[in-house]
Parts: structure tokens; C-alpha cells; sequence
């Protein structure tokens, strides 16, 4: 079956950044395509190549960064609430006027439509957050 | 099959499992994860109000989270079906769709 995953929590925030790559995981497992997953609101969090947990907590973007390269994932950030938060690829620094950027390998930077295309895409949405 | 709601937040926190319980119609599936599993044990104030809802709803609980969370299946309500996350996955591809009660 074709799914795609929403994420609003950022890591380390609750729990659900934590449930989504597990589930993703289980479902790939299983043999199921992940469509996408779509970082939105506090979500976008989980894209910063910048954190720095201590070496004896999981890493959550890692977590991310290994499982889109090992399974080519399409993992999409949210750009309004990316911008709000100062999550930015090399486009959106040059674009901003900003010195920096801070997106973790395997992640992208795209709008809103890339999660309805996804909803209408997918057999199922399934949405984690706080 | 109709819905599948998932609940994750503590009964003793939000009201979310009461607005999953009413709006889920007969044949839903429920499944409680993250803090949503304490509306899973017997013996609390919100035990009966489960059980109720076991005579129109198939209600699943996350092990994992369970056991995250120190407590234990045996505490479990009769009735509830404790799952894993490739039980999850097969909950969401078996109903028709997914309601996330944030």
C-alpha cells in the first residue's frame, strides 16, 4: 500500500517525532511504499543538521537522514513554517540574506501542495504531532 | 472497514479519547499510543468507560509504549488487543482511513 506521513512535533518535544520514524520503519518492513513524508508547524524541527543530542540519546534527524537514504525517501519540509523557525537550504539563505544554512541531508524544502499531492496520492495519511 | 482513531495523549491529560469515542461509529477501531495507553489499565477512573466502549468499538493498545512507559500488559483491560509498530501498520492499511485525535 501506498502511505504517506505527517509530521507536526518537533524531536525531542513528545514522543510522536519518535512514533512517526517507527512507524515509517515498521511500514517499510512490511513492504509498503512511503509516498512521503511531510514535516509541517514544529515539525520542521526535525530537519536541522545543527543538533547536537548527547552521544547517548538517539538522533533523531539521523534517524531520518540514514532511513531516506536507505529507502530513498522523500522527506519535505514545510517552507512557511520552516521559514518561521530558521530552517533554511542553501536557496533559501542566499534568498533571505542569511549567512548560513542548517538542512540535514535527505531533506528538502518545498510548499504546502507537496502534502496535499501526498494526501491525494496516498491510499493512507497518517498524521503524528503533539 | 470504517475508521481507525488513534488516541495519544493521557485521558488524564486531554479529552481526546471522549471526542474519539464520540465521534467513532459502531465498528471503528480505536488505538491508544504514546500517553494514550494509560486509558489502557484497569483499576482508573476512565476503566469503565473503555470497557463500555468495547461493546461498539475493537480497541488496540501500542505495546512498545506500554512497556516505555513501566507498566505492564498484565494490567491491560480484558477485551483490548496490545499490538506492535508492524501491528499499527497493519491496523492503518486494514481500516479504510486514519483519524489522528492530536
Amino acid at each position: 500500500m501506498k502511505l504517506s506521513i505527517l509530521v507536526n512535533e518537533g524531536p525531542y518535544q513528545h514522543q510522536s517525532a519518535d512514533t512517526a520514524i517507527q512507524f515509517t520503519k515498521a511500514a517499510l518492513e512490511k513492504g509498503h511504499e512511503i509516498f512521503r513524508v511531510f514535516f509541517y508547524h514544529d515539525g520542521v524541527n526535525n530537519g536541522t543538521r545543527f543538533a547536537v543530542p548527547p552521544q547517548d540519546d538517539r538522533n533523531i534527524t539521523e534517524q531520518w537522514t540514514e532511513m531516506a537514504k536507505e529507502h530513498n525517501l522523500d522527506l519535505v519540509i514545510c517552507i512557511a513554517a520552516a521559514q518561521r523557525r530558521g530552517i533554511l537550504d542553501e536557496n533559501e539563505a542566499k534568498r533571505q540574506g542569511k549567512d548560513g544554512d542548517n538542512i540535514a541531508e535527505g531533506f528538502r524544502i518545498s510548499g504546502l501542495g507537496q502534502l496535499i499531492e501526498a494526501g491525494i496520492q496516498s491510499d493512507r495519511l497518517v498524521i503524528f504531532g503533539d | 472497514m470504517p475508521m481507525l482513531h488513534t488516541v495519544n495523549k493521557s485521558p488524564f491529560e486531554r479529552r481526546t479519547l471522549d471526542t474519539a469515542l464520540r465521534h467513532a461509529v459502531k465498528g471503528a477501531g480505536v488505538l491508544l499510543i504514546e500517553d494514550g495507553v494509560y486509558a489502557a489499565f484497569d483499576g482508573t477512573v476512565v476503566a469503565e468507560k473503555v470497557k463500555a466502549a468495547l461493546a461498539d468499538h475493537k480497541i488496540y493498545v501500542l505495546g512498545p509504549d506500554i512497556a516505555a512507559r513501566g507498566m505492564s500488559e498484565h494490567h491491560v483491560i480484558d477485551g483490548l488487543e496490545v499490538v506492535d509498530y508492524g501491528g499499527f501498520v497493519d491496523l492503518v492499511t486494514e481500516y479504510d482511513k486514519v483519524q489522528s485525535w492530536l
